[in-house]
């Protein structure tokens, strides 16, 4: 018997692997996937009883490769009954190496263009991350259809389709050009970050198989800074999702409620994260002109080091984000920017700052803008104000445990009158 | 996000359509379903009976009593529903806007449905 455990990490490295070998052998990225997701099952079910092979690579590899081999014949048989002509083989099960030889391609390079490849721009966010999560993740249909909680044939329907669309794009299984790249590179973490963050929102109450997600996210991330070591973005985002996690068993109370960060146990922030987190990000911090990843991880470290909520260096947090603001202007910026400026200059100049998104169309009505300005106003003082808002951004979430929090709030200031 | 469209409409109505009508109608709902079958954007959907069939549930007397009949005696009536996952709050709007009965004087409701995940603030 073999761990669980085990076999499951061991499929989720080799799962990117194989799957590159067998596309540029095969090329057809849509079939290849398949191929090697059946395999993945197929170890995933003998395995654990009979345990794992001596090189599981090779035995992942055998196994995809006949699969699309047979798919291969039975198509072909089945054209050639209709054209009735004899059965022979296709040309290329003939010119196709054994399945065990080896090229010469590095890996890691196949990891790196698959990742690229399944967040093709082509693609919705949604098709991005169901297929980065199967494809280079290694996760089964059923996985991400539970993390989603939508019915599997939909998710099944969801990454058939992303995989038809970049064949229709005409993506190939390639690096993207020079010119392109920084950009895809973007796209790439932003998909992981959004992948990160679905987990990393649900890691409560009935939602906590989604924490999975969470910690795909950091592996993945992990294995793209390992890839890309000189990319400070990459570290930047891999130290920021780190800094985030560690506040887990901190961030949920005894009864599921939202706890905000003020107000979190600090004891139980997980300290290898934070330290891990903070020393990535520090020397990051001292090579690469930064960016908006490592500002934000950056941000999470001032706090992180923090050792009381009141202890905090919110001036360093206030200029953090003013860099920020700038080089990545955006309304959600904006938002934690007031919340800063709010604890050194006063709450008056925080919400100062929050009246230029009232015309943002992005954020004007925006629950987050109304829950940012409750907080201020109690801050100020205005608890009849504040209240009004706080009830606002309730009606406006689409979040339960969100909601619940900013109603608990509204109604600690109707107790104050 | 996720998002329920919910279906008002007269009930009856489509007993009033000609063949050919009727057979459109059922034949744009079944194109709407494969489309967003095919996307993978199809989450669920129930049609729901004539609200004749309905029993409501109310308190009487500080009790819970069982009535026939629906609880809003409206003109329009709830029929059913769509769950759907999509990438905005336009791609549901716009597939509500094709459901056919709106253009025979039903309605879509479009509404989001509430997650369990939330972010600390």
């Amino acid at each position: 018997m073999t761990d669980d455990r085990t076999v499951e990490d061991l499929l989720r490295t080799f799962a990117p692997q194989v799957l590159g070998l067998l596309v540029r052998r095969h090329g057809q990225f849509d079939r290849c996937e398949d191929a090697v997701q059946e395999a993945l099952l197929a170890a995933a079910t003998q395995w654990p009883e009979q345990g794992v092979p001596d090189s599981p690579r090779a035995w992942l590899l055998t196994v995809a490769t006949r699969r699309l081999t047979d798919e291969w014949r039975s198509e072909s048989a089945r054209r050639d009954r209709e054209v009735a002509v004899a059965l022979r083989e296709p040309a290329y099960v003939q010119v196709a190496p054994p399945a065990d030889a080896e090229p010469a391609v590095a890996d890691a390079d196949d990891t790196l263009t698959l990742l690229f490849l399944c967040c093709h721009p082509a693609l919705a966010g949604s098709a991005q991350v169901a297929l980065t999560l199967r494809a280079v993740g290694g996760l089964s249909t059923a996985q991400i259809a539970r993390a989603h909680l939508v019915p599997e044939a939909t998710m099944s329907q969801r990454i058939r389709r992303a995989k038809q669309r970049i064949e229709a794009a005409g993506a190939r299984f390639d690096m993207p050009a020079p010119g392109e790249r920084e950009e895809r590179l973007r796209t790439v973490l932003r998909v992981l970050y959004l992948i990160f963050n679905e987990g990393y929102t649900a890691s409560s109450g009935p939602d906590l198989r989604r924490a999975d997600l969470t910690r795909e996210a950091i592996r993945l991330t992990r294995v793209l800074h390992g890839l890309l070591p000189d990319d400070g973005e990459v570290a930047g985002l891999l130290a920021l999702m780190l800094l985030t996690d560690a506040h887990r068993a901190a961030r949920v109370g005894a009864d599921g409620e939202l706890v905000p960060l003020a107000e979190q146990d600090r004891t139980r922030w997980d300290t290898a994260e934070i330290a891990e987190g903070v020393a990535l990000i520090t020397e990051a911090l001292t090579w690469t002109p930064p960016g908006p990843y490592q500002l934000q991880a950056a941000i999470a470290a001032v706090h992180a080091e923090a050792p009381t909520a009141a202890q905090t260096d919110w001036r360093q947090i206030a200029a953090l984000y003013r860099l920020l603001a700038r080089i990545a202007p955006n309304p959600m910026v904006t938002l934690n920017q007031a919340v800063a400026v709010a604890m050194v200059d006063g709450p008056r100049d925080g919400l100062a700052l929050l009246a230029s998104l009232d015309a943002d169309e992005r954020t004007a009505g925006h629950h987050r803008l109304a829950a940012v300005r409750a907080h201020l106003l109690e801050l100020a003082g205005e608890p009849d104000a504040a209240r009004a808002a706080y009830l606002a951004a309730a009606r406006g979430t689409t979040s339960r445990p969100e909601q619940r929090y900013l109603e608990r709030r509204a109604a600690r200031l109707a107790g104050q009158r | 996000m996720k998002y329920m469209l919910l279906i008002w409409n007269r009930p009856g109505f489509t007993e009033e359509l000609s063949e050919q009508d009727r057979t459109a109608l059922f034949g744009e709902v079944d194109e709407i379903m494969k489309e967003l079958t095919e996307t993978g954007e199809l989450v669920g959907g129930q049609a729901l009976a004539n609200p004749s069939q309905t029993r409501t549930v109310r308190l009487a007397g500080g009790h819970p009593e069982v009535v026939d009949g629906p609880f809003m005696e409206s003109k329009e009536q709830f029929a059913g529903y769509l769950a759907v996952d999509c990438d905005s709050p336009e791609r549901a709007a716009e597939i509500a806007a094709r459901w056919p009965d709106v253009r025979f004087g039903g309605a879509m409701e479009v509404r989001p449905i509430m997650d369990e995940s939330g972010a600390e603030m």
